[in-house]
């Protein structure tokens, strides 16, 4: 099999007259011209003309070109890739889970809407904020969601205003959200320990300000001790304070947004609760608010009336509507369900525990001679779930950069962590290694950054020409974006050789 | 139970001591001293305790039976999402570690297959609309209506949006919402006989308009006249709504003057999992490329000359540039949109065609048939492929809950979104309701009409099977 056949997509695989699947009879009389000819499309999609065997097998083919979770460590930081249990995969595909139409009437579909508020339930208490919508279909959804639920606080009293404010190391959402909701985005800097410069955010806090995004612990994988000072600059003048729950997984059942003073708060259930990523979804982002923005909170809302029952709450009149179409991602609500219930209350704290003794370990084994020197720790504090080296030193003085470092790691089977990220720190590395995985792991996983660094002091062309061993090696990711081919060109002539 | 609490979990005692001492804490309370002692919780989670998997199983088991599904009675529900078949091999193929557990594709040499699904996705969304450009999916139908709002308003900066009464009642309100943040104005067009009222429509756009909005079959069924309703959209941004199973016979937004083309993913092989997850999809031209929302994968080779794929034109992305990006996606729906490949690639050219005519056929005899009863009226006689909405002579939701007596579910109660169409009904068929089951659907309608009539009460229709 040639190199090129292992990359050919469904569309340069079959035949004319090809096919996988077959129409039922038709059990009704023929009409002629329901559908006028100018509405009539003239000739069909070029879709793919495949048997089901030959289906099947080019996707089994493609999956096998990706590296995934289940087949080894994926410290990817502030995307806290912890281990996907299958039980909940078994139990989101029941049928009256899977097959449940959204628009079943309600009471009808009691068994989803009572695990959505039960759900609800958990995700307050975990917050500390006392009403939820799992509407939002991501983090950045959430975001948007918490946003608009501000602007119409304000609004609703009579206010206006034009700013919001972003720590600089804020994950990227954040000021593309803020844009979305209307407002301009102030940056506020960072201190000495990587904390919020609370005189920075002093300075910008005014009138105009509407809300303050931060996540705690922050992407530098650091708990902000100034939170409740941060708290009241914040409320002091009118605005919200929004929490990204990108890195709740620190502090389950430790200590809560709510009682740190955040008004909004969202939820990654891909990432704190189990979701599989999926390659880059689904996933879903559900908010959780205090009492003064509850009422603007998105419909439907699930309610629970006198007699027990479960009811889908549309009629509300200071609501922001809808940011999506029915309940929200149900079937990731299954699955998040399904792991609160699994671990229950000393289950979820156990696993910040673990997830930040696993990270704080691992820290300590990368502080080793051989590593510490050329991958420094950004802010030399114990960390929480994750934490940011720097890759400078390895750049300066042996001439590979952080990339060179991701990139060789491919070859050891190790998934690299975060790249690049926080923008704060030069060459970062933002590693997250999770509860779920094991001491030997991670005991390996530092093994295996001593030996690049000390191939590279040998020969550091290794790591700048690494992938090796990987379906592809480096991808010119310039000419993809120069001369964009986005679709499979269908006329075979044009199918480059 | 002992020191570790879940199965989940790896650390034992053991590991715990030993990797302390590699920290030199003195326990993992000593990991969390910055945070400040008034603000720990203090006490456990106020939450039922853990259990096990068969225990959890069994629960979740139980609240699922307490649900009424697709399998449990004959259902003509729709209104944007559709029970139809899914074959197995989306379920295998969608439940391979491979597939299932990765992250979104940033190390492209190990990324290879997402990628690559997300390249073929792109080119059957592309042929599907017949527009050039499409991403690798968006979280669902209205708010990919609602990101295609926004490129307009980053193409031409205007504030007002023009929109069809048709469009998803769901849809109209995510708009809405995000109209909110983008300042702009939502103007709902009314309908005429089931379609969007072509006069009003071009008497609603000015120069000020920044999107006209349209959705084709619309929700009440009615497939919309695209070339005349985007052809009155002067240089405004002509953004249509979908059903992709329609497009297999319906003419694509892209040889009717549409800009940009969204949609449901659902019906291409997504479970309904009462609502989501699915995907939203995104088409539009090349005009528009470097405005389009989210990932997109593209063809490059690397350093051996070996064909791959990437994500590309990432200059548009948050990550990337942040406050001036496209739009906040990050997180998509790549699984699902995975799903829609597979199952438009299963379907194959001929299938797609095949399958939008049985939907087109079958739709039209039941509403022959169903109009033909005594105190049922067509809500409007424009033509329709896969869902129609009809008027009753009586309390529809008295008539439902009569027909779930008898385990159908006759369709969607209009009443429940627009409260001018209180005694519609929107029935919805796909390839799973055959010829049979809408004479049985007819039967028990008549029936239900007719006791209604009498004035007979109904008995109370469960919730358990």
């Amino acid at each position: 099999m040639s190199a090129r056949d292992d990359a050919l997509t469904i569309f340069e695989r079959g035949s004319a007259g090809r096919r996988a699947w077959v129409a039922p009879p038709l059990d009704v009389p023929r009409v002629e011209g329901l559908l006028p000819a100018h509405l009539r499309r003239a000739r069909p999609a070029r879709l793919p003309e495949v048997s089901e065997p030959e289906l099947v097998r080019h996707y089994v083919r493609l999956s096998k070109r990706n590296f995934d979770l289940d087949s080894g460590f994926y410290p990817l930081g502030s995307c806290t890739m912890k281990h996907n249990p299958r039980l909940h995969e078994r139990v989101a595909a029941f049928a009256g889970n899977a097959r449940l139409h959204p628009l079943q009437e309600p009471r009808r579909a009691q068994g989803a809407l009572q695990l959505m508020w039960k759900l609800e339930r958990a995700l307050a208490e975990i917050s500390g904020l006392p009403h939820v919508s799992l509407q939002p279909s991501a983090g950045s959804h959430g975001e948007l969601a918490g946003v608009l639920l501000t602007r119409a606080y304000h609004e609703d009293r009579g206010e206006r205003r034009t700013k919001v404010l972003t720590p600089d190391t804020a994950h990227g959402t954040n000021p593309a959200t803020v844009t979305m909701a209307g407002y301009e985005v102030v940056k506020v800097g960072t201190n000495a320990d990587g904390g919020v410069d609370v005189d920075d955010l002093r300075a910008k806090a005014d009138e105009q300000v509407a809300c303050l995004m931060l996540t705690n612990p922050s992407t530098l994988g650091l708990f902000d001790a100034s939170i409740a000072e941060i708290a009241e600059i914040v409320h002091g003048v009118g605005a919200t304070l929004y929490y990204d729950g990108a890195n709740l997984n620190a502090i389950m059942g430790i200590t809560r947004p709510g009682d740190m003073g955040f008004d909004i708060v969202h939820f990654n259930l891909h990432k704190s609760f189990t979701q599989p990523h999926g390659g880059g979804g689904p996933g879903a982002g559900p908010i959780a608010v205090s009492e003064r923005i509850e009422p603007y909170l998105m419909t439907p809302r699930v309610v629970r009336t006198a007699d027990g029952s479960f009811e889908l709450d549309e009629e509300r009149p200071k609501s922001i509507g809808k940011l999506r179409g029915f309940q929200g991602n149900y079937g990731v609500f299954v699955r998040s369900y399904a792991y609160i219930r699994s671990l229950g209350a000393e289950g979820l704290r156990e696993a910040s525990e673990v997830a930040v003794l696993n990270a704080n370990y691992l820290l300590a084994l990368l502080k080793r001679a051989g590593v510490a020197e050329y991958l420094p720790v950004a802010y030399d504090r114990v960390c929480m779930h994750e934490f940011v080296l720097s890759g400078a030193p390895m750049k300066r003085e042996l001439g590979i950069r952080t990339l060179d470092l991701a990139k060789r790691l491919l070859d050891f089977g190790v998934h690299p962590p975060t790249v690049y990220f926080p923008l704060l720190v030069e060459e970062a590395l933002l590693i997250e290694p999770t509860e779920t995985e094991t001491k030997e792991t991670l005991d390996r996983f530092a093994e295996v950054v001593a030996e690049i660094l000390r191939e590279a002091t040998q020969d550091p062309e290794i790591a700048r020409q690494a992938p090796y061993s990987t379906p592809v090696r480096r991808l010119d990711e310039a000419r993809a974006a120069k001369q964009p081919v986005i679709r499979q060109p269908l006329d075979h002539e044009d199918v480059p050789a | 139970m002992g020191g570790v609490v879940s199965g989940y979990t790896s650390a034992t005692d053991a590991d715990r001591r030993a990797m302390l001492e590699a920290i030199g804490a003195d326990s993992i309370e000593a990991l969390f001293a910055d945070i400040p002692r008034a603000l720990r919780l203090g006490r456990p989670l106020d939450l039922p305790a853990g259990a096990t998997q068969q225990e959890v199983e069994a629960e979740l088991r139980a609240l699922a039976a307490a649900n009424v599904s697709t399998e449990d009675e004959l259902s003509f529900l729709g209104g944007g999402m559709y029970d139809h078949y899914v074959p197995a091999l989306i379920d295998m193929l969608t439940s391979r570690s491979e597939l299932l557990t990765p992250y979104t594709p940033y190390q492209p040499e190990v990324s290879q297959g997402s990628l690559q699904a997300m390249f073929e996705y792109q080119t059957a969304i592309s042929e599907l609309t017949g527009l050039p450009v499409a991403n690798a999916s968006v979280y669902d139908g209205p708010s990919a209506l609602a990101s295609a709002a926004y490129l307009a308003k980053l193409a031409n900066g205007r504030r007002r949006l023009v929109v069809s009464a048709g469009v998803h009642p769901h849809a109209i309100e995510t708009l809405r919402a995000y109209a909110r943040g983008l300042g702009s104005e939502v103007v709902v067009v009314p309908l005429a006989n089931g379609v969007t009222d072509l006069d009003a429509w071009c008497a609603a756009i000015d120069a000020e308009t920044s999107g006209v909005v349209f959705q084709s079959p619309n929700f009440f069924g009615a497939v919309e006249d695209a070339a005349a309703l985007a052809g009155a959209s002067g240089d405004a941004v002509a953004i249509g709504s979908y059903d992709p199973i329609a497009l297999g016979i319906v003419t694509p937004p892209g040889e009717c003057g549409v800009d940009v083309c969204v949609g449901e993913g659902q019906p291409l092989g997504n479970r309904l999992d009462f609502g989501g997850p699915s995907f939203g999809f995104f088409a539009a031209t090349q005009e528009h490329l470097r405005r389009m929302p989210g990932r997109i994968a593209g063809e490059t080779v690397d350093v051996d000359g070996k064909r791959g794929f990437v994500l590309t034109l990432q200059t548009r992305e948050q990550h990337i540039r942040r406050e001036k990006a496209t739009s906040n996606i990050c997180t998509a729906q790549a699984l699902n949109a995975l799903a829609g490949v597979v199952y438009l690639s299963w379907l194959g050219r001929d299938g797609l065609v095949e399958l939008a005519e049985t939907l087109l056929q079958r739709t039209h005899y039941a509403r022959e048939t169903l109009c033909a009863i005594d105190g049922v009226t067509p809500l409007h006689d424009a033509p329709v492929v896969r869902e129609f909405a009809v008027r009753l002579d009586a309390d529809v939701e008295r008539v439902v809950e009569r027909l779930a007596r008898e385990r159908i579910n006759p369709g969607y109660r209009l009443g429940r979104a627009c409260p001018e169409h209180a005694d519609g009904l929107l029935v919805a068929i796909t390839e799973q309701r055959s010829r049979a089951d809408v004479d049985r659907l007819a039967e028990a309608l008549e029936r239900a009409l007719a006791s209604e009539r009498a004035g007979a009460a109904p008995a109370a229709a469960g919730g358990t099977r």
